[in-house]
């Protein structure tokens, strides 16, 4: 079995991330997932939601947005609309696109719900990934 | 013919006209190699993305609403531009296709609603009143694939509601630094994709899929309608620089000729001013000698 697995992650504005990696979360439309070297191979969407890596003994958290996932035994390919390694997450304006997105839905008068919520969830996710580095 | 003064001002204002021009170009230069970089950052996305909806065509049915045919009844035309001028043709060329296309079906009896991405196609059309359907103006130049989320959003809405059976995207296609050409793509229905060669097949068989393969299909196809609405902004972007490129050029040499014969003139005036004032004086002790 192959013992290495590597991650790419891209994105219409580029490739985000290529790195060889232990080990692959990320959040499916189905649920969670994780990968390890030898996966059986599978495509599946993704969620707003966060790609955990894990590297020797680091952990590195990956913000995406919607896209899809394809594992093969020796390599993940995430391709998302947008995604932003933790240190590259602009928490000010997280802050400020979750704080509109509450106020939309507050007020929820003609507002495209749906826009609102996922606004929300990417913020919410982004400050998640930032601050902590440890969410959940 | 023109004072001294007014030359030596003349050749002042050309000079300083042909430093914003140069200036312009090479701002111009800068942009267009971003927008480049953008298009070549923009190949592996698309590229993966197309091998797995040709690998999934061949085993999903393929009976999506954005790939039916209907009778074209209905057809929006949608006209990208740049927002701004000083690009030589780069708009001229997509308004003056947009208008014989706009007139060609409508020749054919087909109804046509018209959308304008980009000022300078939306000013025009209000200009020669042409009442449009949507206008998207102010991107150009931080194009971001929110953009192309948003058109493509209202598209697929109004596709599925049937208030138009085809869209037509008229834009600059981007060719070379020097050459841009207007190209017209159907964005929908979506040409059918090709499902790939027996061999990409076998190897895809394996392929555990979550949710349903035809879910995962049919989430693909509008993502792919998104990839080429940006491409198709950033090939317009990077073919408006390089026209804009092309023109400052044009516009600096220009300049630099109409500073070198004005500067000639220049010489001839100062010399006929000065073999007259000789004359007048050689004259003057002539006189008196007598």
């Amino acid at each position: 079995m192959e013992n290495n697995l590597k991650l790419d992650i891209v994105t219409p504005h580029g490739l985000v991330l290529s790195e060889e990696v232990d080990e692959v979360a990320a959040t499916g439309t189905e649920g969670e997932f994780g990968v390890l070297p030898g996966h059986v191979p599978f495509i599946t969407t993704l969620r707003i939601g966060m790609v955990v890596l894990r590297k020797g003994g680091n952990t590195e958290y990956v913000f995406v947005s919607s896209g899809y996932a394809e594992v093969s035994p020796d390599k993940v390919v995430i391709l998302a609309d947008s995604a932003e390694k933790s240190e590259g997450i602009d928490v000010e304006r997280a802050k400020a696109a979750m704080k509109r997105a509450e106020e939309r839905l507050r007020k929820a008068e003609e507002i495209d719900f749906a826009r609102a919520t996922a606004s929300l969830e990417r913020a919410t996710i982004r400050i998640q990934i930032a601050e902590s580095r440890k969410p959940r | 013919m023109p004072g001294l003064k007014e030359i030596r001002k003349r050749i002042g204002s050309v000079k300083s006209t042909k430093q914003i021009t140069k200036a312009m170009k090479m701002v111009s230069a800068a942009k267009f190699r971003k927008a480049q970089t953008r298009i070549l950052e923009l190949r592996p996305y698309a590229d993966k993305m197309n091998s797995v909806l040709s690998n999934l065509a061949g085993t999903v049915e393929t009976g999506h609403p954005l790939l039916e045919l209907r009778p074209r009844k209905k057809i929006e035309i949608i006209v990208m531009t740049g927002d701004k001028g000083l690009c030589g043709a780069f708009n001229t060329n997509v308004m003056k296709a947009a208008f014989k296309l706009i007139k060609e079906t409508r020749e054919e009896g087909i109804e046509v609603s018209v959308s304008a991405i980009g000022k300078k196609g939306n000013d025009l059309f209000k200009r020669r009143g042409v009442v449009l359907r949507k206008s998207w103006v102010g991107i150009s130049g931080r194009i971001s694939y929110l953009n192309a989320q948003e058109i493509i959003g209202d598209i697929i809405e109004n596709y599925t509601n049937e208030i138009f059976d085809e869209v037509l995207l008229v834009y600059n296609e981007f060719r070379s630094a020097l050459v841009q050409k207007v190209a017209t793509a159907r964005l929908l229905p979506l040409s059918p994709v090709k499902a790939a060669g027996a061999e990409a097949q076998e190897s895809m068989a394996d392929f555990l899929y979550e949710p349903s393969q035809q879910d995962i299909f049919d989430k693909l196809l509008p993502k792919n309608l998104e990839i080429q609405v940006f491409r198709a902004l950033l090939e317009s972007q990077a073919s408006e620089e390089a026209a804009r490129m092309t023109s400052m050029e044009n516009a600096t040499k220009a300049a630099d000729d109409m500073i070198a014969s004005l500067t000639l003139q220049y010489n001839k005036a100062r010399q006929a001013s000065i073999t007259k004032e000789l004359m007048d004086i050689v004259g003057g002790v002539e006189a008196l000698k007598q």
